[in-house]
């Protein structure tokens, strides 16, 4: 599946949502359903700069695609963090760095994304696609 | 004849402590938010403003701007008079001797640089020198003397706080010795709500010798506060905090004190005569303002200053402190919620966790039921390393809150406890 049918598809999966509290129950589970983050991956060094909530985001490259493992203690965020994951996750660096997270704006939750937010995910956003951005140089040498 | 006239003094009629009444008042307050009634739990990040403050900031830009204590033309005489009048107002609300120890600056958090800046340029401390904060200070009363220790090898030392969130007033007596030149504490915690005993805490650095900066950003709006009786140096505060706008804020100091400080910024309005060679600067107040004030700030100010005045202020705090008992009382009763700061003598703040369920969570889910508190760690990281958590949710109530508003919290707070439990 491409980046943008994983969208629509994540799109859909909300347009039911009857509410907000709906919605972030959806989220929720959706963070429940995240693989355990390693733990000797939940160091300093992988964690991203966030006032309210603690983001931890790592990165590897596997046949040409970018691998991310994720987490955050505040359970809304791990489950923004699923989202993107599902998106992101396991797709080539060129594609990553081409197809912006409009999905997050249709579902509705897209204030969580606003930079002035703080909660880590603008910046976990923007690391996503620093590393595409690096691995995409990698590879072509 | 034994006919004694007493004489009464004329006794101002306070205006009745109606909160429906007040809460008409704010008219941000008859908004919704996400399709709910707004109920407005962040006061201590900032308070709403009553129509009367808008009004009078409008009349300002609508009929009186220019700019102040330069111009002869009418309206520059006009704006002049109405910020110097906002000064006296303030003069009078806090009981300082002269209108030339009330120095305007943009808030509490400038008013501490301004101090701390000044004493650095003025010499007024050498390596080895200490300052003597709380466990409990908000950032804005570390960071300006960690910038300061950076210069002048100056260090911080602490006094500890107990489990209650109350410092523990004999250690504080240990820390000071003749290296100590300076205590400065905050009156009211906004993490805890901790209200701490500032004036056995002046009563003993003055028995040093040693002068005294009280951050009232929070206390100003809970109680009524003389700078007379408290016998501090310095008092400072913001006025968005107390129903007025943001960007303006007083600084408090004893005259003798502000004048041997060098001035904080220099420019113009702060002057009295110079030339290339060198400048001579004016008296208080003006030495310290540098620039085009935020008049209308002040003048806001001034306004909010006068809607409080309408009231007996022992009607605000009994008001608040009911709301807090309450909502201390109500929340307990939800499973796992724990309040952080439980000290005895406390504000109408009331941080809290939940177990298992983070802040940003709990802040989220009630936002979307027009519910709005604080979430984070309130800019005072080292209060939140000693209860040893990230963050802390955070209601605190204003004069126009209600028991109703707190079980709305209540009733979102268990819906959270359903959503994550």
């Amino acid at each position: 599946m491409t980046i943008f049918e994983k969208q629509e598809m994540i799109v859909k999966q909300f347009e039911n949502c009857a509410d907000w509290d709906d919605r972030y129950a959806k989220l929720i589970q959706m963070g429940r359903n995240l693989p355990p983050f390693p733990e000797e991956l939940r160091i300093d060094k992988n964690k991203l700069d966030g006032c309210q909530s603690q983001v931890w985001l790592t990165a590897s490259i596997k046949e040409g695609n970018v691998i991310f493992k994720a987490d955050s203690d505040a359970a809304i965020v791990k489950g923004l963090i699923a989202l993107l994951l599902e998106v992101y996750s396991n797709q080539p660096p060129e594609e990553i760095l081409k197809i912006p997270p409009e999905f997050i704006k249709k579902i509705g939750i897209d204030n969580h994304l606003s930079p002035t937010r703080k909660n880590g995910l603008g910046a976990m956003l923007k690391q996503i696609q620093m590393f595409a951005f690096a691995f995409k140089a990698m590879l072509k040498k | 004849m034994n006919n004694l006239m007493i004489e009464v003094p004329e006794m101002e009629a306070k205006r009745i402590f109606e909160v429906e009444k007040i809460r008409a008042d704010f008219p941000i307050l008859q908004r919704e938010v996400n399709g709910k009634p707004l109920v407005y739990l962040d006061n201590a990040a900032t308070t709403q403003k009553p129509q009367t403050v808008i009004d009078n900031m409008i009349h300002y830009y609508t009929f009186e701007n220019a700019n102040i204590h330069r111009g002869l033309h009418f309206l520059s005489e006009l704006a002049t008079e109405s910020y110097e009048k906002a000064r006296l107002k303030v003069k009078e609300h806090i009981n300082a001797m002269s209108v030339a120890e009330i120095i305007f600056v943009r808030g509490a958090t400038e008013a501490i640089n301004l101090i701390a800046t000044s004493f650095c340029r003025g010499g007024f401390y050498k390596a080895g020198d200490e300052i003597i904060v709380t466990q409990m200070e908000h950032h804005a009363n570390i960071v300006p003397w960690q910038i300061l220790s950076q210069k002048k090898d100056i260090k911080l030392r602490v006094i500890p706080i107990n489990e209650k969130g109350e410092i523990i007033f004999e250690e504080f007596e240990k820390l000071i010795s003749d290296k100590t030149k300076l205590v400065s504490v905050v009156h009211t915690s906004n993490a805890l709500g901790t209200i701490n005993p500032v004036y056995d805490i002046v009563r003993v650095a003055h028995k040093h010798n040693i002068p005294v900066l009280l951050d009232g950003a929070q206390a100003i709006v809970h109680n009524k506060i003389d700078v007379q009786k408290l016998d501090c140096d310095f008092y400072v505060f913001s006025g968005h905090k107390l129903y007025g706008p943001t960007g303006i804020g007083v600084l408090y100091g004893k005259a003798h004190i502000l004048n041997s400080m060098p001035p904080y910024q220099g420019g113009g309005d702060m002057i009295r005569t110079v030339c290339f060679e060198g400048s001579t600067f004016d008296d208080l107040p003006h030495k310290f303002e540098a620039g085009t004030p935020n008049i209308v700030g002040g003048i806001g100010l001034g306004a909010a200053i006068d809607y409080l005045n309408q009231f007996d202020f022992e009607d605000i705090s009994r008001h608040e402190k009911e709301l807090l008992n309450y909502a201390t009382q109500k929340l307990q009763e939800i499973p796992g919620l724990k309040i952080i700061g439980t000290a005895e003598n406390k504000a109408s703040v009331l941080s809290f966790t939940i177990k298992d369920i983070h802040p940003y969570d709990i802040g989220t889910i009630i936002d979307t039921h027009g519910i709005a508190i604080r979430t984070g760690h309130h800019c005072t990281q080292p209060t939140m390393k000693y209860f040893n958590v990230p963050a802390t949710a955070r209601a605190s109530f204003a004069i126009y809150n209600t028991k109703q508003e707190v079980d709305k919290l209540f009733a979102g707070l268990l819906k959270v406890k359903k959503m994550f439990g």
